[in-house]
């Protein structure tokens, strides 16, 4: 069995945004950057699939240089390979098509990504490499069993799941639930030293969008604080003054 | 040119979020100066689809073969995408729901079409074609230029409100040419609590945390939650302790929500946490901390035991519904 899992070099959660250039670009400086967080899940089980030999996990990132400290994580992680498309990711359509790309040179059973990646929160990769490459897609699952030739995954809809079989290659996003994040030990971060991670140039196409600026919200007034006994009173500030109730 | 709208159905209805994202597609077509078509997959009865006309819907396409009752998204965007293409749409518009994910990113790649998801407003026309859509999880929004010559919109709940255009809907069916090959993910089973409201799209959300201590101490949550027509919502830490489902847990590494009214019980508001729920448009936080940093983004605050004061809280709710 072969995995390929799809990895984004996402800013720390708790970064704190800010915008440089007039708002047109996001302001790194400072900024730690690790392992999509939803990437890490969606590594964490591609992992348990392959332990005990039944097959290998390459992971794919799509990124310029300064990423590979993030690809290395992954590897440290327990993926056996990595590959880095050498581009700044334009946007989501660029992204999967690389990956996508590079999916027709090996034989993957399946691709897994995140649900999204936590930077620009797309939420579009993993379907657009499944257009790409007209095998299905799956998003947002929750669970993920493999038999060697029939996946059956759980898939997340409004108010509940829905349960959903395939059969040959597939792509799918994982939000929380399909795996209980790894952490890397010691072996395995002395061994992603020396684990393949070779660079490929990536391949032009046409760019569809692009952003051409940003904005924070806007800071909330201070809060109205209500006693602990007057909740009639929260009640009638939530019906007359913000009128939500 | 025309705008297609596509409309979710669950059960043979329509949500709320569908009726906004007619009303979002309706205000679009009116600003190219064209009309808006909807198209609906699934078994919906007539009446059903006619509700479509109140939000300014004036035709709706309606594919009701036997293949497609059930979602699968690849079979989906084949035939959104192939209406598209026979109605010359240039925009396309659909929810930003769990399936809306799964299908809008197809649907772009099928047209070429640039997509922008998570949408919170209307197109600006005057340099370009731009939307605003939510970025960083909620901490920031971003300007999105699309320079395709079709572009696909992915609304966001709760963002643009229902609004009504009331016209008469045309109901047509349409046959699209189904391939076999799209039917490779097969549904096996659907659970769906019908009786609990969904929280991606409710307008009210009764969150708890850590500081509710255990998962025998959520019956206040449900009755509060129940009592406000709101849906129940909860911190990570409380779903990775299995006091409730992953489905409910908000916040970076969760869902990303936008309600009216988020009201946050014994959560801290640490900055992963804020980062889903940031975009609620009135914050409540019940917290017995007075240092507590979620009262520094709330516009409403108790400074108390829930323990306390939620029980009251529902009897003053009460007291104001009578
Ligand atoms: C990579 C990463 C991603 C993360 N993603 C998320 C995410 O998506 N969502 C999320 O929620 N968290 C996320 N977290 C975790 C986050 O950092 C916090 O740990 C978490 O939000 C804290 O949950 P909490 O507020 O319920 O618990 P705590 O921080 O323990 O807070 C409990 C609160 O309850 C109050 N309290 C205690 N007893 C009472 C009482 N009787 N009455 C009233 N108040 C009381 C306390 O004063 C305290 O403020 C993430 C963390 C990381 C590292
Ligand atoms: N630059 C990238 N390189 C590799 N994979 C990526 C990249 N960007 C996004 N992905 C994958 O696609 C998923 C969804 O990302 P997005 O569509 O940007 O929200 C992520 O969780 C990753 O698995």
């Amino acid at each position: 069995m072969k995995i390929l899992v799809c990895i984004s070099n996402v800013p720390d959660t708790t970064t704190k945004i800010t915008f440089t250039g007039d708002n047109t670009q996001f302001n790194t400086a400072g900024v730690q950057y690790i392992v999509n967080p939803y990437d890490e899940i969606a590594l964490s089980r591609a992992i348990e699939l392959c332990e005990g030999g039944k097959g290998t996990v390459t992971v794919i990132n799509v990124g310029e240089s300064q990423t590979e400290p993030t690809i290395r994580k992954a590897l440290a992680i327990g993926a056996d390979e990595a590959v880095r498309i050498n581009a700044a990711p334009r946007d989501a359509y660029f992204t999967a098509y690389q990956i996508a790309e590079y999916a027709k040179t090996a034989d993957f059973d399946m691709i897994l990504c995140g649900r999204e990646s936590i930077d620009y929160n797309g939420a579009q990769v993993a379907a657009m490499i499944g257009e790409f490459l007209g095998i299905p897609s799956i998003s947002i699952i929750k669970k993920l069993e493999y038999d060697g030739s029939t996946a059956t995954l759980e898939r997340e809809i409004e108010g509940g799941k829905e349960v959903i079989s395939v059969s040959g290659k597939f792509v799918a996003s994982c939000s929380e639930g399909t795996a209980e994040p790894k952490i890397p030990n010691m072996r395995g971060i002395m061994s992603a030293r020396t684990k393949p991670l070779s660079v490929a140039d990536a391949k032009e196409i046409e760019q569809l969008s692009s952003i051409l600026h940003f904005e924070t919200p806007p800071p909330r007034g201070t809060v109205k604080l209500v006693p602990a006994e007057e909740t009639a009173k929260l009640v009638d500030l939530l019906h007359n003054e913000a009128k939500v109730i | 040119m025309s705008v297609l709208v596509y409309v979710e159905q669950v059960e043979g209805k329509f949500k709320k979020s569908v009726f906004e994202a007619v009303s979002y597609a309706k205000a679009v077509a009116d600003q190219q100066n064209t009309n808006l078509t909807a198209i609906s997959i699934g078994n919906v009865a007539e009446s059903e689809l006619k509700t479509l006309g109140q939000y300014g819907a004036s035709r709706v396409l309606n594919v009701g073969s036997e293949q497609l009752q059930q979602f699968v998204n690849q079979a989906y965007a084949s035939v959104i995408a192939e209406a598209a293409q026979k109605e010359g749409a240039a925009i396309v518009v659909l929810s930003n729901s769990f399936s809306g994910k799964g299908l809008a990113p197809r649907i772009a790649v099928k047209l070429r079409a640039g997509l922008a998801d998570g949408v919170t407003s209307l197109p600006k026309t005057d340099n370009g074609f731009t939307v605003t859509r939510t970025a960083f999880s909620g901490k920031a929004f971003a300007t999105v230029s699309l320079t395709s010559a079709v572009k696909v919109i992915s609304l966001s709940p709760n963002a643009f409100g229902v609004k009504e255009s009331p016209a008469d809907a045309i109901i047509e069916n349409f046959t699209p040419d189904v391939k076999e090959s799209d039917f490779s993910a097969v549904v096996k089973d659907i659970v769906r609590a019908t009786d609990k409201v969904s929280l991606p799209d409710a307008e009210i959300v009764v969150s708890g945390g850590r500081g509710l201590k255990g998962p025998e101490n959520w019956g206040m949550i449900e009755e509060l939650a129940a009592l406000l027509g709101a849906a129940t919502a909860c911190s990570k830490p409380v779903s990775d302790a299995d006091w409730r489902p992953h489905s409910e847990h908000v916040g970076q590494t969760g869902i990303a929500i936008s309600p009216n009214l988020y009201i946050a019980i014994g959560i801290s508001g640490a900055i992963q946490h804020l980062a889903g729920v940031s975009s609620s448009k009135v914050i409540v936080v019940i917290n017995k901390d007075p240092e507590a940093p979620f009262f520094k983004v709330a516009d409403y605050g108790i400074v108390g035991d829930a323990f306390e004061v939620v029980p009251k809280l529902i009897e003053a709710v009460k007291a104001h519904k009578a």
